[in-house]
This record gives C-alpha cells, sequence and structure tokens, in this order.
C-alpha cells in the first residue's frame, strides 16, 4: 500500500544529480544500441580530419610556405577539424533533446516526469560533452599518427581547461538551438542545423576569423566557439599558459554563465508555449 | 495537508488553432492557405473522481479523450476552468502533481532499441526510483502481466504491440501513482493481451491504493472496469454515472438488462461510439 503523505514530497526523494543522471544513464544505453552509427560518425570524423589536414601538406608541397609554417599550419587544422568535430558532437547530442524524443514517441512520457527542466537539460548536456569528448580523442588518437606532428611545445593543461570552460557556452548554445524543435515540431530540426552551420562559419575553425568580410566577423566575436579555438590553438600552438589565457577564459565564463541559464528559461518558456498551443505531440 | 479527492475537474476547456499565425506576416505565406479555424475540443467539461474507483471517459475517436487526458497530466495548458489532483492545481504545482500521477496512452511510446529493462530503469529512475527499486519490482509486475523476463531484456521493437503495452502498464505502476491515467490502454491489442491487461487494472485497484481515470470507446471494457462512466461528445460530458444509473436514465419503463450501454450511448449523445467524430469549429473563443 501506497499512502498519499508518502507520495508528496517525490521529486526530493532522489536528489538532484541523480535524476540528471538517469539522463546520462539512458543516452548511454541509446548510444550502445546505436553503435553502427557512432562507428559511421567516428569515421566520418576520422576522415574529414585528414581529408583538411591534408589540405596544409598541399600548401607546403607547392613550396608557397616554409616548412615551420607547413608544421604550424598542419597543426591549425588538426585542432580546427578536431574542435569542430568535439562542438558539433555536443551541438547535435543537446539540440536534438525535444527532435529526439518526439522521433521516438517518448516525449510526452519525458516532460511529464517529476523533474525539473533544469536537471534534464543538465542531464542531457553532461552526457553530450562526455559521448563528444569520448568520440574526439578517438579521431585523435586514429588521425596524429598521418602526420608528423611536433607537440614538443604544446600545453596541453591550457587546452584541457578552454575546452572544459568552453563546454559551458557550448551546452548553454546547443540548449538555445533545441528550443527550435520545440517551437517548429516540423522545420525546428532544420533550423537548429542552421544554427550549427553559422557557428561553423563565424568562428574560425579553418582559417582566421581576421579573413572574414569586417560585418561577418562581428558574429565571430559573440561565438563562444571562436574563443575555445583560439585558446586552444594558444596552448598547443604557441605554448600559452593556463595564465596567459586568463582573457579567453573570462570570456568563455561570462558566456557560459548567461548561455545555461538564458537556455534553460528559454526551453521552459517555450514550453509553457507548446503546452499551450498543443505542439508537443498531437496524436494518441 | 492534501484534499482527499483524487481528481476535481471543474468547466476545464480547450481550444486549438485560431491563434495568430506568425508565418503568415512573411510575404511568400501571406496568400497561403488559411489559417486552421479554432476548434474548441474539450468544453467546459466538469467532474470528480472518488479515491479508489475506476472513473471511464467513453467516447468516439476525436471526441477529446486524449485531450482531456493530456491536461491532467500537466502536457497541456487548459484555456479555462481548473484541474485539481488531491487538492493540487495541475497548472500552478504541475511538479507535485507529477510525482502523484502516472499515465499510460494508446501508443507504446518507449525507446524502441533499449530494452525494457532499460526503459523501466529510466522512466522509474526520473521518478526518484532508484536503480535497485526497479529491478527488483519489474520482475514481478511483468510477470503478473503474463511477460517472461527473457523479453524484458529483448529490444522494445522486437516485442508484440500488446506486450509492449504491458511494459507499459508496468512503468505506469512501477512509479506507485496515486491517480493512474490510462488512455484507451487495450486500444488495437490482440484479445489476449487485452483480457490481460483490463484483469490486471483490476488487480490494481484492488491491491494498491491507486485511483484510476479510464478512456475507452469500448463498451464492454467500460462495463467490465468502470464503477462510474462518463459519455464525452464533442467535448462535452453528456451523461455521467454509475452503469446501472445510465441505463435507468432511458430505460422508460424496459427492464435494464435488456438495454446495451451502446443504445444508452446512442441515445444520450445522438451517435455511434465507434463512428469517428468530425472536427467540429468554434467562432467564439472559450
Ligand atoms: N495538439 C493538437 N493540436 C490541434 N488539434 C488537436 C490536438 N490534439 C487533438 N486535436 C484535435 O482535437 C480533437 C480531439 O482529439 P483527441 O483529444 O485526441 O480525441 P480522442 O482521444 O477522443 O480520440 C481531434 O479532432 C484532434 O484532431
Ligand atoms: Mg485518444
Amino acid at each position: 500500500m501506497v499512502s498519499i503523505a508518502e507520495h508528496t514530497p517525490a521529486p526530493g526523494r532522489a536528489g538532484g544529480g541523480r535524476l540528471a543522471w538517469a539522463f546520462v544513464e539512458r543516452q548511454t544505453n541509446l548510444w550502445k544500441r546505436y553503435w553502427a552509427w557512432e562507428l559511421v560518425w567516428l569515421m566520418y570524423g576520422v576522415v574529414n580530419t585528414l581529408a583538411i589536414t591534408f589540405i596544409a601538406k598541399q600548401v607546403g608541397n607547392e613550396g608557397a610556405a616554409s616548412s615551420i609554417n607547413v608544421s604550424k599550419l598542419i597543426l591549425f587544422l588538426l585542432i580546427g577539424t578536431l574542435v569542430w568535430a568535439y562542438l558539433s558532437a555536443v551541438l547535435d547530442d543537446i539540440s536534438l533533446v525535444v527532435t529526439w524524443e518526439r522521433w521516438e514517441g517518448t516525449i510526452e512520457h519525458t516532460l511529464m516526469a517529476p523533474v525539473p527542466r533544469a536537471l534534464h537539460l543538465i542531464g542531457m548536456s553532461v552526457f553530450g560533452v562526455l559521448h563528444a569528448v569520448v568520440r574526439t580523442l578517438l579521431i585523435f588518437a586514429i588521425a596524429v599518427p598521418f602526420f608528423s606532428i611536433d607537440f614538443g611545445g604544446a600545453n596541453w593543461l591550457t587546452a584541457a581547461v578552454v575546452l572544459a570552460a568552453g563546454s559551458f557556452s557550448i551546452a548553454g548554445l546547443a540548449i538555445l538551438a533545441g528550443v527550435l524543435p520545440l517551437l517548429y515540431p516540423e522545420r525546428g530540426a532544420q533550423m537548429s542545423f542552421m544554427v550549427q552551420a553559422l557557428v561553423l562559419l563565424v568562428s574560425g575553425v579553418y582559417y582566421q576569423v581576421s579573413v572574414l568580410p569586417g560585418w561577418l566577423q562581428v558574429f565571430s566575436y559573440v561565438s563562444p566557439a571562436t574563443y575555445i579555438l583560439d585558446g586552444i590553438r594558444g596552448g598547443i600552438i604557441d605554448g600559452k599558459s593556463v595564465a596567459d589565457t586568463w582573457r579567453t577564459l573570462a570570456a568563455l565564463g561570462v558566456f557560459g554563465t548567461v548561455l545555461i541559464p538564458l537556455g534553460i528559461v528559454t526551453f521552459m518558456v517555450a514550453e509553457q508555449w507548446a503546452k499551450k498551443t498543443g505542439k508537443l505531440k498531437r496524436q494518441g | 495537508m492534501l484534499d482527499e479527492l483524487p481528481l476535481r475537474a471543474a468547466g476545464v476547456a480547450k481550444t486549438f488553432g485560431g491563434g495568430f499565425d506568425y508565418g503568415r506576416l512573411l510575404p511568400w505565406r501571406r496568400d497561403g492557405h488559411a489559417p486552421e479555424p479554432p476548434r474548441r475540443v474539450v468544453d467546459d467539461v466538469s467532474f470528480e473522481i472518488r479515491r479508489r474507483e475506476i472513473f471511464g471517459v467513453i467516447g468516439a475517436n476525436g471526441s477529446g479523450k486524449s485531450t482531456l487526458i493530456r491536461i491532467i497530466s500537466t502536457l497541456l495548458l487548459p484555456d479555462a476552468g481548473e484541474v485539481r489532483i488531491f487538492g493540487l492545481d495541475v497548472v500552478r504545482d504541475t511538479m507535485r502533481v507529477r510525482a502523484l500521477i502516472n499515465r499510460v496512452s494508446a501508443d507504446p511510446s518507449f525507446f524502441r532499441n533499449m530494452n525494457a529493462l532499460e526503459n523501466l530503469l529510466f522512466f522509474g529512475k526520473v521518478y526518484g526510483l532508484s536503480g535497485r527499486d526497479v529491478r527488483e519490482q519489474s520482475p514481478r509486475v511483468l510477470a503478473r502481466l503474463g511477460l517472461d523476463w527473457e523479453q524484458a531484456l529483448e529490444p522494445m521493437s522486437h516485442l508484440s504491440r500488446g506486450q509492449q503495452q504491458k511494459v507499459a502498464v508496468a512503468r505506469a505502476l512501477l512509479t506507485s501513482p496515486v491517480l493512474m491515467l490510462l488512455d484507451e490502454p487495450t486500444t488495437g491489442l490482440d484479445p489476449r493481451s487485452k483480457r490481460d491487461v483490463q484483469s490486471f487494472v483490476r488487480e490494481v485497484r484492488e491491491e494498491h491504493d491507486a485511483t484510476i481515470l479510464l478512456t475507452t470507446h469500448d463498451m464492454e471494457e467500460a462495463e467490465l472496469l468502470c464503477d462510474r462512466i462518463a459519455f464525452l461528445s464533442g467535448g462535452r460530458i453528456v451523461a455521467e454515472g454509475t452503469p446501472v444509473e445510465l441505463r435507468r436514465t432511458i430505460a422508460a419503463g424496459r427492464p435494464l438488462d435488456e438495454i446495451t450501454m451502446e443504445t444508452v450511448f446512442m441515445e444520450l449523445t445522438g451517435r455511434s461510439v465507434e463512428e469517428d467524430e468530425e472536427p467540429r469549429e468554434v467562432l467564439a473563443h472559450g
């Protein structure tokens, strides 16, 4: 027999961490079942990294640059593709939070659970980040032997700290992008994909943002990815220390502090709107 | 202190469509198809469910049953009226209400490539259960529903519709809801699964301290399971009472056992429960 009194504080029965972790576990289980896709993405990531980094070799063979500059270019492009693999994995995972569950048909059952939306989204973000770390490390491990790269001067700690700090802002951005499918059941997923494409264009993934037309550079400043790439390249190519990178870290801190709460609040507002207009789901 | 009434709905209404279509601000959309006219799908619905009662909402496809269930399960906001679950308002006390209820919908809604146990683990944990709780309780509940444990370890997509629906019932029961919302739980099931689910619903009411709101368009099921029944037609509750009371309203001297529930429904609503309802437009907003 279960009494009502036992029931009322139910959301408090489990700590917030445990509720959020339920989403990490679920995504891990799903990920295991879709391992073939994971393999496809890994392959794609490796091939993409190689294909783009070989451009640097080509530049060297044409004698357009000194060998020092070629090694730098190789590193520049390698970091660009790897960081992009990382960022797009985080963006994909989190921004599909609604689309995926609509497709599975579970969205209503997930959203009616007594879990504060913030914990739900944080759980999804934690998985997104862990997933992206694993995938990117694998791509890195497979791709690096193709080039003779000297990591002698690299400051790995700086790179790791920048990536960790940057992950918050990317998660916030991804949650914002994930709101679109909630608002637009039919076109939302395409729209959040477009957001991702714009981030790719303006953040200097494969070039310095200074090559962009002035009006596009404005967007570079407001894309957290620009700062992540800058910080990681500073650490690995120029060997900058964490202390030297403080400006970038501060910028990423600000982005994270703004974007995560903004993402969560926007999601909650959009959810209310979807509940008002009947956009969550209509069949059944 | 919680109100002892599991559910009280008063003047609940829901209209879909008819809002301003922002898409029409776009030049290329301006002379596209006309915006969807507003449709009142739930119209001034009021009823109460008492403790440990199985309350049936009977209506044809399109009569507004699922919309009503969604409002109660905090998935849709009503335009008017209020729903209270043990005195808690579904709109204002959403989180506390969510902890008290669970729902079985007509479609099983699972992560199809995960197995039943993984699904139950997830849907249990988001209600605050531990992994151990779920692992301990699921085998018993699934066995009672006639599912083998081996089947619980198969991807959901390998199970039949009936088996999936049984897992859905198990999922709802696992979180010990004090109010269970069963939205056409047996629609589309094979006769055997249907009987299994029905007898389980009865057992749940006997053995657990649960109150059940069940929607169906199956009269036999309604009579078999429900203590009281409301007929929903065009989003309105047209009649409400025990099966005997409902028969009595149209009996006019005839012996009650000669009157089928189908006849009662026909006479009170003016339509057959088997016939889908056409969308009905409203001009005024509710
Ligand atoms: N989210 C929604 N948006 C617009 N119309 C809806 C939505 N949900 C249901 N409807 C419409 O409301 C009517 C009642 O639907 P529903 O509540 O699902 O009925 P039932 O469950 O009794 O078959 C139907 O005409 C349906 O098309
Ligand atoms: Mg329905």
